[in-house]
């Protein structure tokens, strides 16, 4: 793994560069006061093994908590500022990865699961953060008390020095060893985890075909040897894992153990005091610390530049769609469409596709399942990438309009009713956050959802989704069309929109929008007859073609596809079905 | 498994649960007596090293002896190889301990799952019995391992320590304990900051997590609206509360440990200038000095470890709850203590008046009544929603009829046991579900009296075989999850060969709706034919072939049979069927390639 994609932070920290010096700065002021207090102990014994003055002892342990305090300010100070800072840069860094979300087009977010971009924002910020604080501020700390306490360990006794340092080695090494076998049985173990979620997933959502033919029993063997193996899995991390506090300890132990066989002989022959011996206690334990730190910050900075690499990955994805040479217009709603063949994936889904509609007026466009009529909407709405000289929006190239300008005299209402977790007001004044209660209440009137309204407990302000009121899905397609009413479009685009209200209803909003939406072009799909017919132009599509078109009575009378539908259309009201 | 789930809190501590949860330890309690024992052995060796040093210097260093103090270092070597191995040996057990226990536990669950009855399932979905079983059995074990037994380990350190310097001096130890309490305090404080801000940051992100999937999937609906600028600013609003809440907490972090310090600090200038005062009265040797400078290190681990129990505590106490619940779930729908047993199944069926309805006043199925014969091929059809599934439910007893009663040669279903009603009926939905394993798991089922041979006949009888053939390693070839390298035909005659395989008396089979290629089309009209065969058979249809292949036809209407009869009947009659026909099966005649509903 290449470290490389942390480099990319660099722009990030540079904001804040001057409190990252200073964090740095109280590191090392931290870790000189830390290392006032041994010695100080030191003095203290070698004066308590002769005669002394009593005073002096008062003085010292007072020279004791001073320092400590001092010690202590300045590693708030350095908790604070380090520490704040990757919490900054992480508020940074989040908001420019959804910044980036917004100007990524459709086609991204069918190639990468939402989990996907969730476990990139979430988990793999994270491991970033954790480069950013404990990361920085730890390997900083860990290489200032090092060499400080080296070189007081040295300046009482190099003999002793080297000969604590060989455990102290020993638990550096140990870490990282362990470290490494933990982290692959404990991706095992993950493994393993996974696999038994999905048995469990797998045999819950299929529990009809589990209890139809009495499998229950061997499901559950089946269950019981995963969770087996799951356990087997988990001992053997313990047996190592279990082993790496006590090693530590007996290790960190072994220096204390030396220290005493050999330092306690070096104070009986003289060549070093009491005082001497109990300080370097001291710094020894100090050293401790950072030996088990440095595997960790290891592996904190490994995780971190994978996880960057994850999050540049999206962050380097280039829009697909994005103004290139627009030109400033304004949009009456003329639509023209010459030649249009679209491939989806590499399938081809739509072929030679001519049309126009002059503002103002409503085409309607119907054909069957998968044939390609929500494409040709998505298109229109520049969803998807043309190639330049197919699509003209009165007399433009649909290329060449800025897309916050063809966006805003848009009204799409999408197939899936899609609303946000917001107050039902929210979601209608979406795109007009100024429409005033009389604006929003008409518009919802149009769209034939006033009543509903009324019933809701706080009426406008209740809120939509989990946390308030759940809409059925007749209630979201007309709320949709509330909000693209809203949106005070020149070109309304309806979807199959009216797919979940009833025949009945359907009509008495197609009556209303026809009013409301009268300075509108509009473009209606539908499945439907009954939405369509009143439209000024009609096209029939199949795989992908306009196999006819043409108005209603035109299109019953060439016997042809639409007839059928609208003959299918019939018998489907006579049995009383919905679809 | 969901980021919305925020944290909920509950009791630290309930007897109830409590004496529940114990119950699990049972099993283990040698184990865990052992355990404890290990735990009080090691906390009581890492106490001596203290003691040792003071021994050292004053036995042997201020009174030179090199040959004591080379016996005191091995001894010292020696209580640390013990404590090595205590301390191991009981990290081993207490896992040890706590896996078995979440095994235990999540067989438990599991088992319960599989008993409980498919009515169940609606209310409850997927992904809130898959937390059960996975994140909230993890949840106990930290209370296994970590909790219960180390709190022995904290306390007795703790007491450990009083002993022994109150045994050396008794005022100085007073003196150096006047710490331990501000040292409590703190830590107590400051566990209680850190969870409210945990909670706080913790809140936040779940926020930010909903706000993001939400957004993620409506981003269409945000660039087709320009509202890209204004969605920033929430996320913005949601990321800086995320920011408040760390800050808060690393204000927390940054005030507690320097604090601890300092008292710790404090205590050490306590114990020099109070003992050094006792040393030169003579009260006090220089070893015990020492010796009290390294016990006062040792305070602080076990007070913070014990705020941080309450912890555990508590969210032990919120996830069994979860579980108990779902354990004490009655299973309303078993089979019966002393079930009617056939001594062989002749496939005959009967509904009397059976009414049906999954929510109260919505009624799905009307006072239906209707008799197969063994052997008879009857084809439902009828438009959707108008209670074809809810037949095949309440056959298999998936549910139970509130009101009339389903037969089997004479026999109520409720009155059979579950076994020999469920293996004298296939079933075949319209939805084949597959499993992530080889293509023999999905036709046997993991049944292991159905041989390789067996399958193979099954395969080859209803056209699986060509299927299985294309496939690497034939029947041995694994699945992807959910099958889904393959079409829903193939998905289609996979079933067949899983229902042919088990060999049912009765068949039941809800036709597949979606698109199939010509030339699977006619495979599956074949495989289906060579199923039905002498077999009761019950099948929603969608396919005229079907249909025609059936010796009787009901049409379903609202909850209701309306019409019943032959093909050229029901069209005669010019009712519902007639108009179905027109809808849904003439284009069939024309193109048997397409499917045109």
């Amino acid at each position: 793994m290449t470290h490389s994609a942390l480099y990319r932070l660099l722009p990030y920290l540079k904001r804040y560069r001057w409190r990252v010096v200073w964090g740095i700065l109280m590191v090392l002021c931290t870790n000189v006061f830390a290392l006032v207090s041994p010695w100080i102990l030191k003095q203290t014994i070698d004066m308590l093994t002769r005669p002394f003055n009593r005073s002096l002892l008062l003085w010292y342990a007072a020279l004791i908590v001073s320092a400590a305090l001092v010690e202590g300010i300045f590693r708030y100070a350095m908790r604070r500022i380090l520490i704040g800072v990757s919490r900054d840069v992480e508020y940074d860094l989040r908001n420019d990865f959804f910044a980036h979300l917004e100007r990524l087009s459709p086609s991204f977010y069918q190639k990468h699961s939402t989990g996907d971009i969730m476990s990139r924002a979430t988990n793999d910020l994270a491991a970033v953060r954790m480069v950013l604080g404990p990361g920085i501020m730890y390997s900083v700390n860990t290489l200032t008390i090092s060499i400080m306490a080296t070189a007081l360990l040295l300046k009482i006794s190099p003999h002793l020095t080297a000969l604590a340092f060989i455990p102290l080695v020993l638990v550096s090494a140990s870490v990282k060893k362990f470290g490494a076998i933990v982290h692959t049985r404990f991706q095992r173990i993950q493994e393993q985890l996974s696999h038994l979620s999905t048995q469990v997933q797998e045999s819950l959502a299929g529990i009809r075909v589990v209890r139809a033919y009495n499998r229950e029993r061997a499901f559950i063997r089946q269950f019981e040897e995963c969770n087996q193996e799951y356990l087997r899995r988990n001992l053997s991390l313990i047996r190592v894992s279990g082993l790496l506090y006590p090693l530590n300890a007996l290790l960190s132990g072994l220096a204390s153990a030396l220290l005493l066989w050999y330092g306690g002989r070096q104070v009986v022959q003289g060549h070093m005091t009491l005082g001497s011996f109990v300080a370097f206690v001291s710094y020894l334990a100090m050293l401790t610390w950072p030996t088990v730190a440095l595997g960790w910050v290891v592996n904190i900075f490994q995780r971190g530049a994978a996880s960057m690499g994850r999050i540049c990955q999206l962050l380097d994805a280039v829009p697909e769609i994005a103004d290139r040479d627009v030109a400033p217009v304004s949009i009456q709603g003329a639509i023209e469409v010459r030649h249009l063949n679209f491939s989806y994936n590499g399938t081809p889904v739509l072929h030679d596709i001519t049309f126009s509609v002059p503002a103002t007026s409503r085409l309607a466009i119907v054909g069957r399942i998968g044939s390609g009529k929500t494409t040709l909407l998505a298109v229109l709405a520049r969803l998807y990438p043309v190639p330049d000289g197919v699509i003209w929006i009165d007399n433009t190239d649909i290329n060449r309009i800025p897309l916050a300008v063809l966006r805003s005299a848009l009204g799409f209402v999408p197939q899936d009713a899609f609303l946000f977790s917001e107050t039902v007001r929210d979601n209608l004044a979406f795109a007009n956050t100024e429409a005033g209660p009389e604006r929003v209440r008409e518009a919802a009137r149009v769209a034939g959802l006033e009543q509903d309204i009324e019933a809701f407990p706080n009426k406008l302000e209740t809120l939509v989704g989990e946390r308030g009121i759940t809409l059925s899905g007749g209630q979201k397609q007309r709320a949709t069309i509330a909000r693209a009413l809203l949106a005070q479009p020149r070109i309304l685009i309806l979807d199959d929109s009216l797919s979940s209200v009833d025949t009945h209803t359907e009509e008495k909003i197609l009556t209303r929008l026809g009013d409301a939406a009268r300075g509108c072009t509009t473009v209606i799909v539908s499945h439907r007859i009954s939405t369509v017919q009143g439209a000024d132009q009609i096209l029939v599509l199949d795989q992908g073609r306009i196999v006819e078109r043409g108005t209603h009575p035109e299109l019953l009378g060439q016997g042809g596809l639409y007839a059928d539908l609208y003959e299918k259309q019939l018998l489907k009201e006579e049995l009383g079905v919905e679809s | 498994m969901s980021h919305h789930e925020e944290e909920v809190l509950g009791k630290v501590y309930d007897g109830r649960l409590a004496r529940r949860l114990l119950g699990y330890l049972k099993p283990y309690r040698h184990v865990a007596l052992l355990a404890v024992a290990l735990t009080l052995g090691a906390s009581a060796l890492q106490l001596a090293g203290p003691y040792l040093t003071k021994i050292a210097i004053d036995g042997y260093i201020l009174r030179p002896n090199l040959g004591g103090l080379n016996r005191i270092a091995l001894l010292f070597l020696v209580f640390l190889s013990l404590q090595f191995s205590a301390a191991y040996l009981q990290n081993l057990l207490v896992n040890w301990m706590g896996q078995k226990i979440m095994f235990d536990m999540r067989l438990e669950i599991y088992r319960h799952l599989q008993r409980l009855e498919i009515a169940f399932f609606d209310r409850n979905p997927v992904g809130r019995l898959m937390t059960r079983i996975t994140s909230d059995v993890d949840v106990l074990n930290e209370l296994f391992t970590s909790g219960v037994i180390t709190i022995f380990g904290d306390v007795f350190t703790l007491a450990g320590i009083v002993v022994v310097i109150f045994s050396m001096n008794p005022r100085l130890a007073l003196v150096t304990f006047s710490v331990i309490p501000f040292l409590f305090a703190a830590s107590v404080i400051f566990k209680i900051r850190v969870r409210h801000s945990y909670r706080r940051v913790r809140a936040a992100i779940a926020r930010i997590n909903a706000f993001l999937q939400e957004n993620i999937t409506g981003m269409a609906i945000t660039q087709l609206f320009g509202q890209q600028r204004r969605k920033f600013s929430q996320f913005a609003a949601l990321n800086e509360e995320h920011r408040a809440a760390n800050q808060q907490s690393i204000f927390y972090y940054a005030v507690f440990y320097p604090l601890a310090e300092l008292i710790g600090a404090v205590a050490i200038a306590l114990i020099l200038w109070y003992g050094g005062n006792e040393v030169l009265r003579g009260a006090l040797t220089l070893g015990s000095l020492v010796a009290f400078i390294q016990y006062s290190d040792r305070f602080y681990k076990p007070i913070s470890d014990l705020s941080e129990k309450f912890n555990t505590l508590q969210g032990a106490m919120a996830s069994s709850e979860r579980i108990f619940k779902l354990l004490d779930t009655p299973v309303h729908l078993a089979s019966p203590r002393r079930p009617h047993l056939l001594p062989k199944v002749r496939g005959a069926i009967e509904f009397r008046n059976v009414s049906f309805q999954y929510k109260e006043n919505e009624p799905v199925l009307r006072n239906i009544s209707l008799t197969v014969a063994p052997g008879e091929r009857i084809a439902i059809v009828g438009a959707t929603g108008a209670g074809k599934s809810t037949i095949i439910s309440l056959l298999n007893r998936f549910y139970d009829t509130r009101e009339g009663a389903i037969l089997i040669d004479g026999v109520d279903i409720r009155e059979m046991s579950l076994d020999q009603l469920r293996q004298s009926i296939g079933i075949v939905l319209q939805d084949v579900f597959l499993f992530s394993g080889t293509i023999a798991d999905n036709i046997r089922l993991h049944h292991p009296q159905i041989t390789l041979d067996a399958m193979q006949r099954a395969a080859q009888a209803v056209n699986a075989d060509r299927v299985v053939e294309k496939l690497p390693g034939r029947l041995e070839h694994r699945l992807g999850e959910r099958g889904s390298s393959l079409s829903a035909g193939e998905r289609q005659l996979l079933s067949f060969a899983r229902c042919l395989a088990y060999d049912p008396v009765i068949l039941v089979l809800d036709e597949a709706t979606s698109n199939i290629d010509t030339e699977t089309e006619i495979l599956i009209r074949d495989g289906l034919a060579k199923l039905m065969k002498n077999r009761t058979s019950i099948v929603i249809a969608h396919r005229l072939s079907t249909i025609q292949n059936c010796d009787r036809i009901l049409v379903m209407h609202k909850g209701e049979i309306c019409e019943a009869g032959s093909h050229q009947e029901l069209l005669r009659q010019r009712g519902i069927y007639y108009k179905l026909y027109q809808l849904q099966y003439k284009d069939q005649l024309a193109a048997t390639g397409t499917n045109g509903s």
